[in-house]
């Protein structure tokens, strides 16, 4: 069924610290690589090494540049920029689970997940179109939709060394960018991480209540100061005072011209 | 949004096969005979057509049938619903004039309303859609069913309607393109509130996440030209409207409606390529595709 749970008993979700994250894509590997071996629909690629080559990946690293205004302390502040993964948000209200004329797409109750049950799903794409953050891919392959499980094959795997019990996204990034929990305890690392740092919402006016969090990244106030080259430049002397010989004399020489 | 022939297809010709069939089974002409089978065959084949057009866009057509399932929440499971429902009950009422030179009334402003119902449930599949600003607006459902309904007329050989709802859709057409031109902008989404970047400055797309193309581009970010969008309005609007009303005023009836018809439909094709075309996803401020 299509209807969304009033509540859910839990809000798994992810969040992104834009401060650290440095945009290396191992994110995007590793779930590309756990969602083509692992459960569902692999995702496919389109000519990968031909002409024009395309595939399906459920999370996607922008990078934008941010230009601070100018303020008579810093008349030209330099430019940040921020590398900006994206995926499913897994939103309380999820605007592509209700559009589903199928019942193929849900949210689910015990976990608030947002999957889709692929043998349902007839891929019209209708979900895609009301997803505001491109989270939805439409396999050229298999022609079902696909998007992020939250690795819901990793985090209730026995199977698994419990440290890997987590989405490979978060389990794979080398900047610890990406953290895992459940947003409806308030004691959760992800939800005192969210309230210390000022966790956003993306496109809050569009209602669509996401559970994943952003962390804004941290001003950088080193940015502007005066250029230093090196921590050990007061140390070092320069090695020739005085210079002499041919390159001597041909200096003089040239500014007396 | 991406132009794609089958939905544009299937929104030009159902619409105008539904609205035949709704002049038709409210009574406004009451053929019988052969002459009913023709109007109902039109209405049926461009009806039944449209629809099959559509299923042409899905990733597994063969899975169809469960789109009937969700219309307590979904416009798309609500529109298969009522486009089953009417040509079902529109082809009763059609037997009754064909084969016995009866009028079931009653079943014929049943089968109306359904049809009306099927145009309504199609527009809003697209005027629900937030991430589209210039769809969602009531304006959307009064143009396809203006469209469908004046085009209807048009088919039905019904001239005094079709002078009248002609320029009524026009004037709708009009009103959804002047409103639609800055309703991205309106709408409050852009690219600050999309990154959460806008208390340190301006975001500007820097780097996109993939140096070649995807399904997200293909299917959500089509950029039109200022240009080309001005002269593919001027034929819509030429084509779609302002032809077919003084083709109407001419004498000659039977060549002057048919050449109404044909160019009526080249119009509203035209400007269902603009609908869809010109639309902007949310998603393009992302890749820093959009203005706003």
């Amino acid at each position: 069924m299509t209807a969304l749970p009033e509540t859910t008993q839990r809000k798994l979700g992810l969040v992104i610290d834009l401060d650290t994250c440095v945009g290396c894509h191992a994110c995007v590997i590793s779930c590309k690589g756990w969602n083509t071996e692992n459960y569902g629909a692999p995702l496919s690629d389109q000519r990968p090494y031909g002409e024009d080559p395309s595939g399906t990946f459920l999370n996607r690293v922008h990078s934008y540049e941010v230009q601070p205004p100018a303020t008579s302390t810093a008349p030209h502040p330099a430019a940040q920029l921020v590398h900006f993964p994206k995926s499913c948000l897994h939103c309380d209200d999820a605007p592509c689970v209700t559009v589903c004329p199928t019942g193929a797409s849900y949210k689910r109750v015990e976990d608030g997940i947002v999957l889709v049950n692929e043998s349902d799903c007839i891929g019209c794409g209708l979900c895609a179109w009301a997803c505001p953050y491109g989270a939805r891919e439409l396999d050229a392959e298999e022609g079902v939709m696909k998007k992020c499980t939250l690795c819901v094959d990793r985090i209730y795997n026995e199977n698994l060394p419990e440290v890997d019990r987590v989405p490979v996204c978060v389990r794979t990034c080398p900047a610890g960018a990406r953290h895992f929990g459940d947003f409806a305890d308030p004691d959760s690392d992800v939800s005192k991480l969210t309230a210390e740092r000022g966790g956003f919402d993306l496109m809050p006016e569009q209602g669509t209540k996401p559970v994943n969090k952003y962390l804004p990244p941290r001003p950088r106030d080193q940015l502007d100061a005066p250029p230093q080259t090196d921590v050990l430049a007061p140390l070092l002397d320069t090695v020739a005072h005085e210079s002499a010989g041919l390159i001597a004399w041909l200096d003089r020489a040239l500014s007396k011209v | 949004m991406h132009p794609a022939p089958s939905v544009i297809v299937f929104t030009t010709l159902s619409g105008l096969g539904f609205g035949l069939l709704f002049w038709l089974g409210v009574g406004v002409a009451v053929p019988t005979g052969w002459t009913a089978f023709a109007f109902f065959a039109i209405g049926y084949i461009l009806a039944v057509g449209g629809l099959l057009a559509s299923t042409f866009h899905l990733g597994r057509p063969e899975r169809a049938l469960k789109a009937f399932s969700q219309w307590r929440t979904s416009w798309l499971s609500r529109e298969g619903c009522a486009a089953v429902a009417a040509l079902i009950v529109t082809a009763l009422y059609g037997t009754g004039l064909v084969f016995f030179d009866q009028r079931w009334a009653p079943l014929g402003w049943l089968g109306a309303a359904l049809c009306i119902g099927v145009t309504y449930t199609t527009s809003m599949i697209y005027a629900q859609m937030k991430t589209v600003p210039r769809w969602r607006t009531w304006l959307t459902p009064a143009l396809l069913l203006s469209i469908s309904l004046a085009g209807g007329a048009l088919l039905a050989a019904q001239i005094t309607l079709a002078i009248i709802l002609l320029p009524i859709a026009a004037i709708v057409q009009i009103a959804w393109w002047v409103r639609g031109d800055n309703a991205l902008g309106r709408s409050g989404t852009t690219l600050s509130t999309a990154t959460g970047l806008g208390h340190i400055g301006t975001p500007r797309a820097f780097e996109p996440p993939h140096t070649g193309t995807n399904y997200l581009l293909r299917e959500f970010v089509h950029v039109v030209g200022r240009r080309h969008s001005k002269k593919l309005r001027t034929i819509a609007f030429a084509f779609g409207y302002v032809l077919p009303v003084m083709l109407l005023g001419l004498p000659g009836a039977h060549v002057a409606a048919a050449l109404a018809i044909l160019s009526h439909v080249i119009g509203i094709a035209a400007s269902r390529w603009l609908f869809f075309a010109e639309a902007e996803h949310v998603i393009g401020l992302y890749y820093g595709k959009r203005a706003a």
